[in-house]
């Protein structure tokens, strides 16, 4: 006998090539389990294009099609509209897409394919940075970080532009559900994924994935830090379901967002006053988000 | 000249990942205390490797009488990585990371 929290059923095998603590296999492992085995994955190029290893081997239990960088968006609307004309109604599309392949890059086909509103889901998991092919900065890359393209260095040059906030850019679709999540709290991933599949439409959930490679942290530390974003304000959990706002986790006392950088090697050239800035724009982002949520739920 | 076409038209990954044995990736082991651990399954909710498994109650001792009805867990070192998230996330603290050189050699 055993009490279980998320579901046992496993469809991510051991044996694939992620680094040691990978955040984003995580969320993997999650999102499937949610699903079931009735999906069908299009997966871009990013480190999950290489996961599951080398040719012929495989390290999910369900069908997955590699596609270019920039198209997941159109790739998953193609899948999604022919096995609806096979009358393949009851299959999950989920386009599963790292930061750079969507914030940037994928962008605009993502953009058309909510817009259609194709019955798909798109999940951005976000590691903060084009990790794949070693650490350069992407829009969803966190004001203060350090990259290989923003290298910090004496002349300070760290990232100075704020993080593209995609699930924000997703809402202004009109789409039926958004959502943040992260590997921290997979009870509350997981009954996302259940809430959204009971929606037909696109749906759009950002999992926040830390990857200990790229943020310079000791890999046992990845679910730490991902408590951590939740804890700081740093990254919230929240849902929009049809326009309306839903903060999942209101943390009592929001910890100080130093300890969720010091973790963290990417961080560690920022001073006193640059931490404070941080921790500013962590407050003021915060308020705005309570805000949306007593708005949208007036009626 | 003719057209060759390949057996399989699109090609399909078939081989799973499980010949892969990751396990020789590691530099840390994560031993578990059978003595503390309190078959809460964090670890293997957490674990990125899906190298934790389930084994049943009496394949391991219990730190209290209540808890021998449940499931025990299993680490499978053919596969962990060694990352810590394990042990780092265990509430009992019931999982060490041992340097793999100071493994005792019994279990090789
Ligand atoms: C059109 C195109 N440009 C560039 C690349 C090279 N490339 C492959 S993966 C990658 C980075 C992916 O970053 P992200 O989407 O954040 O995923 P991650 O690797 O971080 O998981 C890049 C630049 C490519 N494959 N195709
Ligand atoms: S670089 Fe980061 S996201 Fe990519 S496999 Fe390694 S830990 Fe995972
Ligand atoms: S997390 Fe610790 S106490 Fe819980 S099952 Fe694993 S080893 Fe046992
Ligand atoms: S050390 Fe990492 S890979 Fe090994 S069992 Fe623990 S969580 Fe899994
Ligand atoms: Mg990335």
């Amino acid at each position: 006998m055993r009490k279980l929290t998320i579901p046992e059923e496993e469809y991510m095998l051991p044996g694939h090539t992620a680094c040691l603590g990978c955040g984003a296999t995580i969320a993997m492992r999650y999102v499937l389990k949610a699903l079931g085995k009735k999906t069908i994955l299009s997966i871009p190029a990013c480190c999950w294009a290489v996961i599951p290893g080398v040719y012929p081997h495989r390290a999910l239990d369900v069908p997955l099609l590699y596609t270019a960088f920039e198209v997941t968006g159109a790739s998953i609307s193609g899948i999604r509209e022919a096995l609806d004309v096979l009358g393949k109604e009851d299959v999950n599309v989920v386009g599963f897409a790292g930061d750079g392949g969507t914030a940037d890059i994928g962008l605009q086909a993502l953009s058309a394919a909510m817009e259609r509103r194709h019955n798909v889901f798109y999940i951005m998991y976000d590691n903060e940075a084009y990790m794949n092919t070693g650490i350069q900065r992407s829009g969803s890359t966190p004001w203060g970080a350090w990259t290989t393209t923003t290298p910090g260095g004496k002349k300070r040059m760290f990232k100075h532009e704020p993080k593209k906030n995609v699930a924000e850019i997703m809402v202004a679709h009109n789409i039926p559900y958004v959502a943040t999540a992260t590997i921290a709290y997979p009870e509350d991933l997981i009954a996302k994924l259940r809430r959204a599949k009971e929606i037909k439409g696109p749906k759009f959930i950002q999992i926040f994935s830390p990857c200990p490679t790229g943020w310079r942290h000791s890999p046992d530390k990845t679910v730490e830090i991902s408590r951590l974003a939740v804890q700081t304000n740093f990254f919230p959990l929240y849902e929009v379901i049809n326009g309306k706002y839903k903060v999942s986790i209101k943390p009592k006392n929001p910890k100080p967002v130093k300890e969720f950088l010091k973790l963290q090697g990417r961080f560690r050239h920022l001073t006193e006053e640059e931490v404070e800035y941080i921790q500013h724009e962590i407050d003021e982002n915060w308020k705005a988000l309570l805000k949306k949520e007593r708005c949208s739920q007036e009626e | 000249m003719p057209i060759i076409l390949p057996e399989e038209p699109t090609p399909i990954a078939k081989v799973p990942s499980t010949e892969n044995k990751t396990g020789g990736w590691r530099t840390f082991r994560p031993i578990i205390d059978y003595e503390k651990c309190i078959r809460c399954y964090i670890c293997w909710k957490f674990c990125p490797d899906t190298a934790i498994d389930f084994a049943a109650p009496e394949k391991h001792p219990a730190p209290k009488d209540a808890l021998k009805r449940f499931d025990t867990v299993e680490i499978n070192y053919d596969y962990c990585k060694g990352c810590g998230i394990c042990a780092n996330e265990c509430p009992a603290n019931a999982i060490e990371l041992v340097l793999e050189q100071n493994v005792g050699g019994e279990e090789e």
